[in-house]
Formats: C-alpha cells, structure tokens, sequence
C-alpha cells in the first residue's frame, strides 16, 4: 500500500476516533446550565463587593436562580436600577432598597482619649490590637490605623484625628469594613438614621470615664426616655433598634455625655 | 537489575534527579503561572499526575500497536499531540461533570495541559528509553510527581517572596525567575545519586 496512504489514514483514523470519544462524553456529562443564571448575572454590577451577604455577584445571582435566596434587593451597590432589572429577569416585583451606610461607633479621638502606651509594630489594626488590645487606653474603641478605610472600594473611609469616619455620600454600604474591623465597631445602620450611638465601650461607667470623654456610662437615661422602646442599654452600653425607632430624639437631648448623635 | 529496582530507579529519577521542571527546564509556564497559590498547585500537579500516567498509557498502545507496525514512527509527535489534545479535553469534561471544585480551582490551567510539553516529553523519552508499558506508566505518574513536587516547592518560595522587597526593577516575574533559578540549583545536589544508589 501506498505509505502516503497508510499515514493519512492512520492520522485520520486515530483523529476520527478521539473526536467521536469527544463528541460522547460532552453528549452524556454535559453540566447543564442554567439558562436564568446568565440572564440574573448580567443584571448585578459585578463589583462583587460582597454586600448582598453572599460571595460575589456570581454567589446571589446562583443563589437567587436556584430559590434559595427569594429578595431581589439585596444588591446595594447596584441601587434601583439593578433591583428594576433583576425584576425583569425573575419576575418578581420590585422592592425598595433599604439605603444602608457602613457608621463607626467611636468618638474617641486624640482629644478624648489618650493613649496607654506607645506602639511601633506593624501599622494595621489587627497587629495592633494583638498586642494588648491595642495602644488606645479603651480597648473597644477605634485602633485608628485604617484597616476599614484600607479595604474600603469607595475609598470613603477616612481616618481623622485617630478614629474612622464614613463619608456616607460615597459609602455603598458593602460591608466590607464592618468585617475586617477588629474592634467590631462599624455596623450598618440605614442611611436615614435620626440617632446614633457613638460610643462601643461595654465598660461600667466609671471605667469608661477614666479613660474617654466621650464614652458612653450606661446611665440608661436614653431608655427611659424613650417613648418607642427602641432604645436598650446591655452590657453597659447603648443600643438602638432602627426598626422601632421614631427619630424623635429624645435621647439624643438626654444624653449627658452626648454619646448619642 | 531487577524490574522492582528498575521501577525504583526511575521513580527516583524522574522525582529528584531528571526532574522535568527544575533540571530539564520543561514545563516552565505552569510552573510560574500557577505556583502562586497552594491550592491550585495541588489541583494543578494533580491533573498533571493524572494526565501524564494516562498519556504514557495510551500513547505507548498507539507507538507498538499502530505507529510500529504500519512503519509510521515518523508520525508519533504529531499522533500524541493530538491524543493528548483529545485526553485533556476529555478529563476536563470529566472534572467539571464529576468533581467541580477541582475544575473551578484549575480554571483557565487546564487547558494549558493540552500544550503542556512535559505532558508530549515524557510519552517521547518513553519510547526513545525502550520502555516497557509499566515502565512507561509509572514513568510518566513519577515525572508528575516530580512536577507537582517542584510546584509545591516553589509555591513556599513564592510565598516567602511575596514578603520580600526585591529592588524595583527586579518586582514581579523578574525576581520569581532569580528564586527559580536558585530553587532548580538546589536540585543538583541529587545529581548522581540515582545511579549509586542502584548500581
């Protein structure tokens, strides 16, 4: 037989049957997709910023095309365009967004507080805080070193006269901070808040005042004077429950140590 | 030599003295692609292990059934390329049916195994050694073995490095090849002990 022959056919042969044992296996294990999920995903605007609670765009959008996440306002970042959108995609209606904005419990600035040593490690608030609780004489307060302001992707954190301040104009209320603050003093609180507690010091009163001003004693004088009960003080400090509260301001006028803002 | 010591022999070989990565210099791109995290180094060696042990097998079937008979030696790069183009395809239809972790961690890795030259290497130095077909297997599982231990080896220095301050001109790729280059010199110390030690 003709060599040239025998190579092409053997080439083609063995080319033939590696396409044919191709061909099967994407036949009988093809992964299907589902065809919602692209649809959801290209509503979300991808900054996989994490603020829906869930890891990334990708992360909400599976959670929402397999049933197992049900509110299409999740997605803070992308606002009432993207719930729109996302209404579309699942037939849902559309909801309001609750605004949320990332806020730091702690007034204790370099004149409020003082420093119980000196620290020259690393200059982040977690090594910071592993060496005695931080430098800070109050050891709940801000470490002041800007891990928030550090991984913020708005850059709307920005440290002034040693505690964090949110710019609530550029905050999209990710989340991000309120993880990686080792102090565990920012939260989200709605971005129309009335009142706000300024302090994070579970200290009884005359401990906090030995070493803040502007720490909160735990009197309690904002929960009795609150007419919606939205008000608690636990564990020395105060707390306020914005699904309750009026916005009256109540305790913000008796607060004596104006703690509540 | 017995076939236990010969097996051995190779083993060792392909593991620490021919290493394929950090003496023989092949299959330098995933070993700086992927040595930056130690878990895709593991899902990387893996697949390599896999793929290599699985080449070796078929592509040893095809050179003394089909290429040998037929006179058509001159073929065999070509063949295996494409057996192995085929047998990468078909392992990443398999992964992401049946273990999808894997194949979300390998990502845009496994299809860097097709083009793989250690993978077309060692089914090469298989038949240009006169292997036998356990031969040629554990051959090509050891020479990803061998793989997969620099891979891991050089994720360690990596992760020492990313700690580093190299000099401005040297950041990123330039002082990733300098530690490479240093981690492949320590492998020179096994040179010569495979043949002492089963001679």
């Amino acid at each position: 037989m003709n060599p040239v022959l025998v190579a092409v056919l053997v080439l083609g042969g063995v080319g033939l049957v590696c396409a044919a044992l191709l061909v099967v296996a994407s036949k009988f294990m093809a992964v299907p997709v589902d065809e919602r999920f692209p649809k959801i995903r290209e509503c979300l605007p991808g900054a996989n910023c994490g603020g829906c609670g869930y890891a990334g765009c990708d992360g909400y959008a599976n959670a929402l095309v397999d049933g197992t996440e049900e509110k299409i306002n999740k997605c803070v970042a992308g606002g009432a365009a993207v719930v729109e959108a996302l209404a579309k995609a699942t037939g849902k209606e559309a909801e309001a967004i609750e605004a949320k904005v990332a806020y730091v419990h702690c007034k204790g600035d370099c004149e409020a507080t003082q420093k119980k040593a000196e620290y020259n490690g690393t200059k982040t608030c977690k090594a910071s805080k592993l060496l005695f609780g931080g430098e800070g004489a109050c050891t709940f307060g801000c470490l002041g070193y800007g891990d928030c302001a550090a991984i913020c992707p708005e850059h709307a954190i920005n440290v002034i006269n040693g505690v964090a301040h949110v710019n609530g104009a550029r905050c999209i209320a990710c989340g991000q901070c309120v993880g990686v603050c080792p102090q565990k003093i920012i939260s989200l609180i709605p971005a129309d808040a009335a009142v706000k507690v300024t302090c994070s010091n579970k200290d009884k009163g005359p401990a906090v005042m030995k070493v803040c001003k502007a720490g909160c004693i735990g009197c309690g004088l904002c929960m009795r004077n609150c007419p919606a009960e939205a008000v608690k003080v636990e564990n020395n400090l105060a707390t306020i429950d914005y699904s309750k509260c009026i916005g009256c301001g109540k305790c913000k006028e008796v607060c004596p140590k104006k703690c509540i803002l | 030599m017995s076939d236990a010591a010969k097996l051995l022999l190779i083993a060792f070989s392909m593991i620490f003295t021919e290493n394929y990565v950090l003496v023989q210099f092949i299959a330098i791109c995933p070993f700086l692609g992927v040595s930056k995290n130690f878990d895709s180094c593991i899902g990387m060696s893996g697949a390599v292990i896999f793929v290599m042990t699985l080449a070796s097998a078929v592509t040893w079937t095809i050179y003394h059934f089909l290429l040998d008979p037929f006179g058509l030696t001159y073929l065999q790069t070509i063949v295996f390329i494409l057996v192995i183009a085929a047998l990468v395809q078909f392992v990443e239809i398999v992964l992401k049916k049946y273990i999808k972790p894997l194949y979300k961690a390998l990502g845009i890795y496994l299809p860097l195994i097709t083009t793989n030259c250690a993978v077309l290497a060692v089914t090469i130095l298989n038949i240009d050694e006169n292997y036998n077909f356990l031969e040629s297997c554990v051959d090509g599982a050891t020479a990803g073995i061998g793989f997969g231990l620099a891979l891991i080896l050089f994720c360690g220095v990596r992760k020492a490095l990313e700690r580093a301050k190299p000099p401005k001109c040297f950041e990123g790729l330039p002082i990733t090849l300098v530690a490479a280059a240093l981690t492949s010199m320590t492998f020179m110390g096994f040179a010569g002990i495979a043949d002492n030690l089963f001679h």
